[in-house]
């Protein structure tokens, strides 16, 4: 246990700290390239700098580096092949606008390294009820899983601070529960994204100092993706990212097609005091955004609070349901 | 508004639970006969469990419509 928890606090310091201190470089960085992009919630010409997806690449890469030294396992070596190539896949469509369709099939082939280790337990586990043994269902789940959880995470990059700040707390919920269920190793993996989400939230909170970009909200996704089918926890994992499903599921049923968001309505206006509004617009998706403006104003800061609280509660319903996943009930 | 997000995600959660309860009771131990190939088992579970997961967004959908409609037009 003492190896555990020593292992637990270097790699955690070196996500966090390792991301904390690159990323001023690479603002300068990418400031002095002209990688900007507008920040489009801001009065006036106010350029951001992206992708801070190098940086949180970085972070989470030498962390979980680290953590293979410490634990030899396949299952960290596929969390580490997973989010190189979710980074990648990422990285391509922050240099150049690809379709709706490139995103899901090729995160679709970034779950080759949890096949190919063999990095899977092809039971799904359920609260109260037990676990279902579904061998060849379970290998489309896990095709299925990178190209859901790296899409989610890239649809709620919506607001200053808002996926990595999500980030933060799915992941540390999912930590939570995996320490609960008593699977150190992936537990310890996860406190690897969770720190490094949180040392890139202090750059990207409200007002922004760099934009994740693809490569790090795709990334974000299948690293959060990889751990819950390595560490056998997708239901609680679910569960933990529910505001970021219902903004996928209220968009999807609202334009009932997958497209690119570029190429959509904003569900949101502006206010003469730059707040977001509803949009009048007919046809826009209804997005988690759109329903927390739908009554009155907020301002980006009181909506990205707003979200982070509904991330904090689904996040102590996911921590509940990893109690719940030792009771049976029949 | 907050209030019904809170309300949706809660539901959510408890249709999660319900359905892994119908997965693992109900799906997970169908079998056929000897005589009958593995593969044609697996596919009537692939097909039940699709089966739910269309009944789950279905009654998501209504939640969602019941829910929101007056605040939000689609």
């Amino acid at each position: 246990m003492e190896e555990k928890i020593i292992a637990a606090i270097i790699v955690s310091a070196i996500a966090f700290v390792s991301i904390y201190a690159f990323t001023p470089i690479l603002i300068k960085f990418l400031e002095k390239r002209n990688l900007t992009v507008k920040d489009a919630n801001k009065k006036g010409n106010v350029m951001i700098p992206r992708p801070g997806g190098i940086s949180i690449l970085i972070g989470i890469v030498a962390s979980e580096i680290t953590l293979y030294f410490f634990f030899p396992i396949s299952e960290i070596l596929a969390i580490i092949l997973t989010s190189i190539l979710g980074f990648s896949v990422g990285i391509i469509d922050d240099k150049k606008t690809m379709g709706g369709w490139f995103k899901p099939v090729a995160l679709a082939f970034c779950a080759a390294p949890i096949l190919l280790l063999g990095a899977y337990d092809s039971n799904l586990d359920f609260p109260l009820f037990g676990s279902v043994k579904i061998p060849s269902l379970y290998l489309a789940l896990i095709v299925f899983m990178i190209p859901i959880t790296g899409n989610t995470f890239n649809s709620i990059d919506v607001l200053n601070g808002v996926v990595s700040g999500f980030t933060t707390i799915a992941s540390f919920a999912l930590a939570i529960s995996l320490f609960i269920l008593q699977n150190y190793e992936i537990g310890i993996a996860c406190l690897c994204l969770a720190f490094a989400s949180l040392a890139f939230y202090k750059y990207h909170k409200f007002p922004s100092r760099i934009f994740p970009g693809d490569s790090g909200a795709v990334m974000f996704g299948a690293t959060y993706g990889v751990i819950a089918i390595v560490g056998e926890v997708e239901v609680i994992a679910a569960i933990a990212i529910l505001p970021a499903i219902i903004n996928s599921f209220l968009f999807l049923s609202s334009v009932k097609r997958i497209v690119e968001h570029r190429e959509i309505k904003n569900p949101t206006s502006h206010t003469d005091d730059f707040k977001l509004k509803s949009t009048d617009e007919n046809y826009a998706p209804i997005s988690l955004v759109r329903l927390l403006v739908a009554k009155k104003p907020l301002s980006e800061k009181q909506i990205c609070n707003e979200i982070l609280k509904l991330t904090t509660f689904s996040g102590v319903l996911a921590i509940i349901t990893a109690f719940m996943m030792g009771a049976k009930i029949l | 508004m907050t209030m019904k997000i809170y309300g949706f995600i809660f539901v959510m959660w408890i249709l999660i639970l319900t359905g892994g309860g119908i997965v693992v009771e109900l799906v997970g131990p169908i079998s056929f006969s000897e005589d009958i190939e593995p593969i044609i088992t697996s596919g009537v579970k692939v097909f039940l469990a699709l089966f739910l997961i269309f009944i789950w967004v279905f009654t998501l959908t209504k939640i969602k419509n019941w829910i929101f409609k007056s605040q939000v037009k689609s």
